[in-house]
């Protein structure tokens, strides 16, 4: 028995050897892009303990002493915290808002363009409504000053000009919100009609044509043919957008916001950035982004779940 | 579709188009006409969409300023350096990933797959690059974030679509490894390579909350960053304007020129990739 055992073993050994051989290069290739997932992904992991710790920069991360309360002092203070509740609340309005009014608009925008018969103005116009994608969100910013700023802007000229009132697209608060959801719309709606491009064309045109045999008009094609073509990819996408209602971006609010409308535009992590960064309350904010990685994770998980329930697949 | 009578709802789409266009363009084309017009036209309100009193002034004062020519060739440099890490990065990742039989695939897999939806956060990572010593380091503006996994799968997926009977005859033939990518998978990448190159290219030139955070030096500030700081500074007179004073004219058309300035490179180049980028973006739909 021993001796059969110890064939084995250096049986497996050789092929150990002989397997190595042949892939050594596959692992060295994996062994760097690994090497940087664990260092630049998954040690910043260790240091989320430090919202259950009291931060000092000396000591290191393990032997740091608990916070108060069992540790969740922070994530107690933080929901004491007028600043926070404010920028909670103003992720969620924000992210809801862009929901509703941003995602169907790349819908659309598919549905029309894939009704226009114009071939080479169809191609112009994609052209176009890729731009906003490829612009950063300082330019964004910069382009919607000389449209709204309130003496300067376009639109205002023009309104002035026809004796109305300025509109403080940019400096009051309930104002600044539109803005700031039209400016994400228009960035966003060219590119995201990408993927439902792609959907709309791999449905079966047989489809198409045996409805036009039928004497079907326009609005019964789309309804009865288009929209469910790309239901799947609709389901998929609005998914990924339910599980995504706490993430927040930092470049868009960031750039966007200003003093005078604070109390709508500051959004979780423009809030991590100034209080954690700028302020130096490192526990403080790493308790607020653990806490919104959570609720972003169960998001998700419900969302994908709900769709499943539904009979449609879900995202994995 | 077989259709190849025009109805009058054709007409309507199309002149929907038209608006959409119209939406898209119009802060552009109102953005340079400023930029190009008098300091008297702007002050008077009077520069809609097409420029008046012509002139390049704003221009030249942002041309001939070393700080603005500095950052554009900095962050031009940036981003070619960052895009070659990151298509390097990412081919290297996804081109094991492809091979079935590598023992460990799975596992490998899942470590990748955790990082996309679990985020350390702002803060750990920030004391990581604290830790590393990188802060005001150049390379941090090339380096952290080199590697997308969104990215990664796109290649992956590419890569699948090539047939494994050319690999396999490769290896055959006694290729290695490295030479299978190199002269079999890489060639026939040209699509999906440039579709990532300008994700990635995209992604640095336009990307300045890295720099905010971890750069303070300002001679390695990208030009968005930059502009950022002018924008506000810019901003602060705006709010000043509303409250009675006048906004220097010049400041406006200078504004808007630092703008165009920093936004041409990629106007120009994005619209001779469209027909790969949008290959790549079905690609990453469709297989995940």
């Amino acid at each position: 028995m021993e001796s059969k055992g110890d064939i084995g073993t250096a049986r497996n050994k050789q092929s150990v050897g002989v397997y190595l051989k042949k892939y050594w290069q596959l692992y060295l290739l994996l062994f760097i892009p690994m090497l940087y997932l664990l260092i630049f992904k998954y040690i910043p992991m260790i240091y989320v303990q430090i919202a259950f710790k009291k931060y000092s920069i000396i000591e290191s991360v393990w032997t740091l002493p608990l916070a108060e309360k069992n540790g969740f002092q922070y994530f107690i203070q933080a929901f004491n915290d007028n600043d926070f509740l404010r920028a909670l609340r103003n992720t969620v309005v924000l992210n809801l808002l862009d929901l509703v009014i941003g995602f169907p608009v790349p819908i659309i925008f598919a549905i029309i363009l894939n009704e226009l018969v114009f071939t080479r103005f169809k191609k112009a116009v994609q052209t176009v409504a890729y731009m906003p994608h490829f612009l950063s969100w300082v330019i964004i910013y910069g382009l919607a000053l000389q449209l709204f700023a309130p003496s300067t802007g376009l639109i205002n000229n023009i309104l002035t000009k026809f004796g109305k009132d300025a509109v403080p697209f940019l400096n009051d608060s309930a104002h600044w919100v539109w803005t700031y959801i039209f400016l994400g719309v228009w960035q966003s709606f060219g590119w995201n009609s990408i993927i439902y491009l792609a959907a709309i064309a791999g449905i079966n045109q047989e489809l198409y044509e045996a409805a036009e045999v039928d004497g079907a008009g326009r609005w019964s094609r789309i309804w009865h043919i288009t929209l469910p073509g790309i239901k799947p990819t609709i389901v998929i996408l609005l998914i990924m957008a339910i599980g995504n209602i706490m993430g927040s971006s930092f470049d868009r609010p960031y750039a966007l916001q200003n003093n005078l409308v604070m109390d709508w535009a500051n959004v979780i992590s423009t809030y991590v950035y100034t209080r954690g960064i700028k302020g130096l309350q490192f526990s403080l904010t790493t308790a607020v982004g653990l806490f919104q990685s959570v609720v972003g994770v169960f998001f998700l998980l419900t969302a994908n779940h709900i769709s499943r329930k539904m009979g449609e697949r879900g995202i994995w | 579709m077989g259709r190849n009578k025009l109805h009058f709802g054709d007409f309507v789409i199309a002149f929907i188009c038209v608006l959409v266009a119209i939406i898209c363009l119009v802060p552009m084309i109102n953005l340079a006409a400023r930029s190009l017009s008098s300091t008297d036209a702007l002050v008077k309100h009077e520069v809609y969409l097409w420029p008046k009193g012509w002139n390049f002034d704003a221009y030249k004062t942002v041309l001939s300023d070393v700080k603005y020519i500095r950052s554009f060739f900095w962050t031009v440099f940036l981003t070619i350096m960052s895009m070659l890490i990151s298509l390097l990065m990412t081919t290297i990742c996804a081109y094991p990933l492809i091979f079935k039989e590598l023992r460990g695939r799975k596992l490998i897999n899942v470590i990748i797959t955790i990082t996309m939806f679990f985020n350390a956060g702002t803060i750990p990572n920030y004391l990581l690059i604290q830790k590393l010593g990188l802060l005001n380091n150049p390379l941090v503006l090339m380096i952290p974030y080199c590697l997308s996994v969104y990215n990664m799968i796109i290649m992956r997926s590419f890569f699948y679509g090539i047939p494994d009977s050319l690999r396999e005859s490769a290896e055959i033939d006694g290729a290695s490894y490295f030479r299978i990518l190199w002269s079999i998978y890489l060639p026939l990448s040209k699509p999906v390579l440039a579709t990532l190159a300008l994700f990635y290219a995209v992604g640095r030139w336009n990307g300045y909350s890295d720099a905010l955070m971890y750069m303070k030096k300002e001679i390695f500030y990208p030009l968005q960053l930059l502009l950022y700081n002018i924008l506000n500074n810019v901003n602060s007179v705006e709010v000043a304007t509303q409250e009675g004073f006048s906004t220097p004219g010049l400041a406006e058309s200078l504004k808007a020129a630092i703008v165009m300035f920093s936004t041409i490179p990629i106007l120009c180049v994005y619209p001779w990739l469209q027909k790969y980028f949008i290959a790549g973006t079905m690609v990453g739909a469709v297989k995940e």
